[in-house]
């Protein structure tokens, strides 16, 4: 039996290279990931309003379908996805008054108590798999290539959801080290990229880009590891504002962690889709000899 | 409405006035009591309560969309919606008639338009307000599942939105009762445009009829027609061949030679 | 920078407002500073954070309304998991916010987005922006 799995909006679109690579190494690793029935959008960002319950209904309405399904696992790729399903399921489990007026709200649903846990993809690799387990399925060690882990906010904040410790997470370094690449600690790994301010303030976006790409290339890293679309989407446009800007900036490829993972696991690059990523990391990865 | 309907319309209302008034229900329209015949639709009782409509009110054959109402019922918070041309009043029903909301439409040039999702977001970027409140599926007299429509146009699916909201008649219903404020009937109209012109593969067959009729294949049927006057043209008509509804496959006419 | 408080304006329902939306104590603060040295966005607002605290609660709330501050927050939570005081300001940006939106007046519009934008944005990002910036 599958996970039972989340994928979010822009995973059907502009991440499908997030979505296939994990896809394809999920199924390498026998575990399928079976994407729900029925799935709404989670709302994107968590509302952060005591009262306000409408906002809370997307993201619970995903864990119903979960808990129909016969799962109490559900599984997202999406950082913005974990987050919102997550801090939504932690209210249901301990607000029984909020709980009580969402499922009385959603009458044309089953009744919803907090039943499904939330996960994201990297848990299940460090928790249901096991780094040693991961390190011995890996048939193309990613030797010599230099990548510092970027977990922008989602993942490790608010403290409640966190992934991994808020202050030192390790979970990417680790996942890292299993694939045999070097990870690139810097101090900049947890800082926002700007996230929907691309939208209101883009002439900001490349500020932001610049505080992240800077600490890594500084320390020495080649390319950037990620998890989340707008992550990806805020940091290339960024790159390209800072291109044009600064004609001495060196451009950085980003690459899902999905997709390293699947190179890794010696699969056919092209459930990559490395099409749609930013800075071409293919050329990166012939560079290492990692790809023909 | 045609003059034959006028007729039967008529017919019907002074058939419904001969009855006694122990057959006549109480309904409220937009908050006044009337009493009508039972058995009227909603649209019929309202003609007999006296209203004349000049907007809310087209096909009368619940295809147009155009009588979109929402009614409710003695003892239940609930709101319900049906067509005004379709639903059979009930004793002590409230109704109030929605034939227009004022909502976003965009403009486009539709030959300018690609099978990409992002054609719907470039039009209506307002899809994203979506809260998933599933109230749009709940005032669908359709029984649409629009709010997975909506969901599977974030997602970027056009052809699923196309064929989850294949019957939707644009009454608007959906709208009006919309949190995010989302023109959920026109979306769908653009994305059944794109999925039929752009995602669904052409039919060969009918291209290759469209082919023979420019071709003039059927020409000189049409100008017999043409020809006949107008007693012989209803005797063909009341005497041509239809297909019975159970036919198969095999079917084929008596008349082969137009095959 | 010099402000004006009266009376009035320290009884103002101001504070009482923000705290029934964002359920946070404002007096819990005690001005350390930290969100904003912490903030990755203060360096384009205004405000700092730990202003815009301070200003609500002395009931100035014309002056907060002035201020890009809040419509500047991204929601990264790096002052809420840095506040010695277990004080949530990301909920505080996001009252402020909502008195406004909740008002019926939008700051951002989606038409206000080019549509060269809007065919490159991916949806995370329209989606998160509408529910942040929209009433």
């Amino acid at each position: 039996m599958g996970i039972a799995y989340y994928p979010g909006c822009t995973l059907k679109t502009k991440a499908r290279n997030l979505e296939e690579s994990a896809i394809a190494s999920m199924g390498a690793l026998g575990l399928e990931l079976e994407e729900l029935p029925r799935w709404n959008c989670c709302g994107g960002v968590y509302s952060l309003a005591n009262d306000d319950l409408i906002h809370q209904v997307a993201p619970v309405r995903n864990l119903i379908r979960a808990k129909e399904q016969g799962k109490n696992e559900l599984v997202t790729l999406c950082s913005f996805c974990l987050n919102t399903l997550k801090r939504a399921n932690l209210l249901m489990k301990e607000n029984a008054e909020k709980r009580n007026t969402l499922n009385s709200f959603m009458d044309e649903e089953i009744d919803y108590d907090g039943e499904v846990e939330v996960v994201h993809l990297l848990e299940v690799l460090r928790d249901e798999i096991g780094w040693e387990a991961l390190s011995q399925r890996v048939k193309v060690p990613l030797q010599g290539l230099k990548v510092a882990p970027y977990y922008g906010c989602t993942l490790l904040r608010p403290r409640e959801v966190a992934i991994d410790s808020v202050e030192n997470p390790t979970i990417l370094r680790e996942f890292l080290k299993a694939t045999g690449a070097t990870p690139v600690d810097f101090p900049n790994a947890t800082r926002c990229c700007g996230s929907y301010q691309i939208v209101s303030n883009p002439a900001n976006i490349s500020e932001y880009t610049w505080a992240i790409l800077s600490s890594a290339l500084s320390h020495g890293a080649e390319a950037l590891v990620l998890t989340c679309p707008l992550c990806d989407y805020n940091l290339g446009q960024g790159q390209k504002e800072l291109v044009r800007e600064h004609s001495e900036f060196k451009e950085m490829p980003f690459l899902y962690f999905t997709q390293l993972l699947a190179i890794a696991l010696g699969l056919d690059p092209e459930v990559c889709r490395f099409e749609l990523n930013y800075g071409a990391p293919e050329s990166l990865l012939r560079v290492k000899k990692l790809l023909s | 409405m045609s003059a034959k309907e006028k007729i039967e319309n008529s017919s019907e209302t002074s058939e419904k006035e001969g009855k006694t008034e122990s057959e006549l229900i109480p309904i409220y329209i937009m908050g006044k009591r009337y009493e009508v015949p039972e058995g009227l639709t909603i649209m019929k009782a309202m003609e007999y309560a006296g209203y004349n409509f000049i907007r809310g009110c087209g096909c009368r054959g619940g295809t147009c969309g155009a009588c979109g109402t929402v009614y409710r019922k003695p003892g239940d918070y609930k709101l319900q919606v049906a067509l005004a041309c379709q639903k059979a009043v009930e004793p002590d029903m409230y109704i109030a008639q929605i034939p227009f909301f004022p909502v976003n439409r965009a403009q486009y040039e539709f030959a300018e338009l690609t099978s990409a999702p992002e054609e719907i977001f470039k039009l209506y970027p307002e899809l994203f307000r979506c809260v998933a409140c599933n109230a749009c599926t709940k005032a669908c007299p359709q029984g649409i599942e629009v709010m997975n429509a909506i969901s599977a146009l974030k997602q970027g699916n056009i052809a699923k939105a196309a064929e989850l909201s294949f019957e939707c008649i644009q009454c608007g219903l959906c709208t009006s009762r919309c949190f995010g404020e989302l023109a959920q009937y026109h979306m769908f109209q653009l994305a059944r445009r794109i999925y039929g012109a752009t995602i669904v593969p052409r039919a060969e067959h009918l291209a290759e009829i469209v082919r023979a009729i420019d071709e003039g294949r059927y020409d000189d049927l049409l100008e017999n027609l043409k020809s006949v006057n107008e007693q012989e043209l209803k005797k063909l008509y009341q005497e041509r061949e239809i297909e019975p509804v159970a036919a198969g496959e095999e079917w084929k006419p008596k008349d082969t030679s137009h095959l | 920078m010099p402000v004006n408080i009266s009376s009035k304006r320290l009884h103002s329902e101001f504070v009482n407002k923000i705290k029934d939306i964002s359920g946070q104590n404002l007096y819990l603060c005690y001005q350390c500073g930290l969100c904003s040295g912490n903030c990755p966005m203060a360096a384009n607002m205004d405000l700092s954070p730990r202003q815009i605290i301070e200003l609500a609660r002395l009931g100035l709330e014309e002056e907060i309304a002035d201020s890009k501050t809040v419509w500047t927050c991204a929601s990264c939570l790096t002052c809420t998991v840095n506040c010695p005081r277990g004080f949530d300001l990301s909920k505080i940006m996001e009252a402020i916010r909502l008195l406004t939106l909740r008002e019926n007046v939008d700051y951002i519009s989606p038409e206000d987005i080019s549509p060269e934008e809007r065919g490159e944005l991916p949806q995370i990002a329209f989606v998160s922006a509408l529910r942040k910036f929209t009433g």
